[in-house]
């Protein structure tokens, strides 16, 4: 609550600043916003309010999407940036009469093993350093400009023609792809700050390294890093309003639009900042819900000893 | 396909294509300068003694940090020229906004940092007969800076990433530039390749520093 | 692939069996050429400064460090064969740590059944009782229902032994098990572990706690910057002329 309060009060002042700043020239037009189809006639253009609620619904059903593989394939790929163990593979059938170790693969009694840690390990890495260095903006491009070419032409011609929606689901999945990568970050820092003899324990006790992760590791971590996480969520739905570049339109591209039809930009853009606001104390404060519920009695940290 | 990947017409375009890295360079530069120092400043207010102060800039970086980017920009975009009353540049206008935009989230990097500094320490500036503004100047702060420079580069590194979104008010640097480019020559896919690759190799360099300073700092 | 060779209890392997180990980390060697075995029945305490590589030594063991040099074996089995299954392995060496190492996110009881559960595959009925005989044992039934966060030291470490008594290991190992207690709950862990001596559990335990050298161990296992100095009975170590090393720490510690 207090929250929403100072971010209302900063709101407030920031448009009574507007307000005195200077010749403001500028004569609010709250009305246009609740204009329905039926005063068109009476000399109001177009129907703002539900503009803004379609705009805002956009909003909602790209970061939600996105969101969802973020977190799915972020985890995972998180995981696997923290094997350290060696995932060993003995390759059926071929026997090598010769030692040899070159990185992942080597020998040992004849028979060949290839760590398949390594590879995975090294993918996840390949995965976080790319999609981290690349601007979304420039990773949205490429996705709706440039996969479609290069993939074969059946494919290139089902995403440019047959896909429904197809600026939508190249929105959610590149921002989907760029989220799983700072979720990964989120998700090695949480198992990296859980000491090192609760792995031993866990091992010790016999478990496999699956199940260390299963039992002992993930349970933890996670809760670790329901805070960071949380401001990820919010992330998504921020950069949920670079999709107006390609073509969704979704809230800032529909006060965008408010104002290039009506010069009632100012009363549009506000009606999108209160939405936005609301939206991020909304999520906080379901955040808040979770973060509670998962507590574990006793704990005030789990951080490290 | 229809025809080949044509690489040349990137290296015929890249005088362009420099006046447009110039200006997102340009953007990054007077961004980090300006969001440091302010964000400084409303980390102060934050963690200082005049409430009135600390609530005044607390909802300054809730609300900036609630908000997307590019409606950041749209506002400063058309917001500025009302208010000074005259036409302004596009550029000023999207390099206040970065300012502000960025100070909020400067703001909180600097308020953990500044935290971070441990309490005996303030105690003990406090017992030295410094003032408030010596003891931040001369103790807190310098040990502030030192912690945080790993994650004040990396915020770097994003906001040279987020200047990418001038594009929606069509300021000509790296990636609008090469756009021009790509449509007046009708070559999307290698334009955009270039900045991706482009962006990835600096952004990639600068985060290899950041971890090796991060290491440093780690053993001493 | 592995067969896990059945128990060969021949004349001068012991139940652990160390070799010429030898452990590095990086450049430094940390464990040089230890030799020593455990029998059954057995309690070797091993003790000595720190840095000398004890907690190490413990460690090995189960494989929950590699070496590079040297071999292990744990009831016949290898313990740093590429092809050894080591979780099996472990399963049946229980292992209680200084810092406790208690799952936080579960309860008492659900942190004694999870291994008997997940590894050993018993029903959640007989992991049950099981782990309630174990609690009754270690005195703690009423704390079943309770997390770690919310239990003493002296408590905690308790229920780590139980925990590791769950799996009905042939051997315990136990690594400065009282270091991280404060002094009034020294006693009741070692309480327990005298009672685990004495009923029979081999046991290889890093410790301080010379009183308890000197109750319950069988041998002494002294070591100083990664080797092992001394390695007789406790009568020979705390009786007769040791090396100068041994004594100067055990100077150092008895008159505590």
């Amino acid at each position: 609550m207090k929250r929403i309060l100072r971010i209302g009060i900063g709101l407030v002042i920031l448009l009574v600043l507007t307000g005195c700043a200077g010749d403001f020239r500028y004569n609010w037009q709250w009305e246009i916003l609740t204009c329905t189809s039926e005063d068109i006639e009476a000399g109001c253009i177009g129907p703002y309010l539900h503009w803004i609620i379609q705009g805002l619904g956009w909003t909602i059903a790209v970061a939600s999407a996105a969101w969802v593989i973020a977190f799915s394939l972020g985890s995972i790929i998180g995981i696997l940036r923290t094997l350290t163990e060696p995932i060993l593979w003995v390759v059926p059938g071929i026997k090598s009469p010769v030692y040899f170790r070159l990185g992942p693969i080597g020998t040992t009694k004849g028979q060949i093993l290839i760590d398949l840690g390594w590879f995975l390990h090294g993918f996840a890495n390949l995965y976080v350093t790319i999609f981290r260095n690349v601007p979304l903006l420039v990773q949205l491009f490429l996705w709706y400009f440039v996969f479609p070419e290069i993939v074969s032409d059946e494919v290139g011609m089902w995403l440019k023609r047959g896909m429904p929606l197809p600026e939508f689901w190249t929105a959610v999945v590149c921002l989907g792809l760029y989220t799983a990568s700072r979720v990964a970050e989120q998700v090695r820092a949480g198992i990296n700050s859980i000491s090192k003899g609760q792995t031993y324990a866990a091992m010790a006790i016999g478990l496999r390294p699956a199940q260390v992760y299963r039992y002992v590791l993930l349970p933890v971590a996670f809760r670790i890093i329901i805070p960071p996480l949380t401001s990820d969520f919010l992330g998504v739905f921020k950069n949920s309003s670079l999709a107006l570049t390609i073509g969704v339109l979704e809230l800032t591209a529909m006060t965008r639009q408010i104002e290039e039809y009506s010069y009632a930009g100012f009363e549009a853009f506000t009606a999108a900042t209160v939405l936005y606001i609301t939206v991020t104390a909304i999520v906080m404060w379901g955040m808040g819900i979770v973060e509670r519920r998962a507590r574990i009695p006793g704990m005030i940290s789990l951080e490290a000893k | 396909m229809e025809s080949g990947f044509d690489f040349h017409i990137v290296f015929h375009s890249i005088p362009f294509l420099a006046k447009g890295m110039w200006l997102t360079l340009v953007l990054t530069f007077l961004g980090i300068c300006g969001g440091l120092v302010f964000g400084t400043l409303l980390a102060l207010c934050r963690l200082g003694k005049y409430r009135v102060l600390a609530f005044v800039a607390g909802s300054y970086v809730n609300f900036f940090r609630s908000m997307p980017l590019i409606l950041v920009i749209f506002w400063f975009y058309f917001l500025i020229p009302l208010v000074v009353g005259a036409e302004v540049g596009a550029f000023q206008s999207v390099l206040i906004a970065f300012i502000m935009f960025e100070a909020a989230y400067y703001c909180e990097i600097m308020r953990a940092g500044i935290q971070s500094v441990k309490l005996g320490q303030v105690h003990a500036g406090e017992a030295l007969g410094l003032t408030y503004k010596q003891n931040m100047q001369f103790v807190v702060l310098p040990q502030a800076f030192r912690n945080m420079i790993p994650i004040l580069i990396s915020q770097a590194i994003v906001l040279f990433q987020d200047t990418a979104l001038v594009y929606v008010v069509g300021l000509s640097d790296f990636l609008y530039s090469a756009e021009i480019i790509a449509n007046s020559e009708n070559r999307l896919m290698e334009m955009y390749i270039t900045v991706a690759i482009v962006y990835f190799v600096i952004c990639l360099y600068a985060q290899i520093k950041v971890n090796n300073l991060q290491k440093r700092f780690s053993h001493e | 692939m592995n067969e896990n060779k059945e128990t060969i209890s021949t004349d001068g392997v012991g139940m652990i069996q160390m070799d010429h180990v030898g452990k590095w980390y990086g450049d430094f060697q940390v464990l040089i050429n230890c030799s020593t075995s455990v029998d059954k029945g057995e309690v070797v305490v091993v003790c000595g400064p720190s840095g000398s590589g004890k907690s190490t030594l413990i460690k090995v063991v189960n494989g929950l460090e590699p070496f590079q040099e040297g071999s292990i074996t744990f009831d016949g089995i290898s313990v740093g064969d590429r092809t050894t299954d080591l979780p099996k392995l472990r399963s049946k060496i229980g292992m209680v740590f200084q810092n406790f190492e208690l799952f936080p996110h579960l309860s008492i009881i659900e942190n004694i059944k999870l291994a008997q559960l997940k590894v050993l595959g018993r029903e959640d009925e007989e992991a049950r009782n099981r782990s309630m005989e174990l609690l009754e044992r270690v005195g703690l039934t009423d704390q079943r229902d309770k997390y770690p966060a919310q239990l003493s030291g002296g408590q905690q470490q308790r229920v780590a032994i139980a925990r590791g008594l769950a799996m009905d290991p042939n051997a315990m190992l136990f690594d400065e098990p009282t270091s991280a207690l404060d002094p009034e709950m020294i006693n009741e862990v070692l309480d327990v572990m005298s009672s685990l001596a004495k009923d029979g559990m081999t046991m290889m335990v890093v410790t301080h706690e010379m009183g308890f050298a000197k109750r319950v161990a069988d041998r002494v296992i002294f070591m100083d910057e990664g080797r092992i100095e001394e390695d007789c009975t406790k009568d020979e170590f705390f009786g007769g002329e040791r090396g100068a090393r041994a004594q100067e720490f055990l100077s150092k510690i008895l008159t505590h």
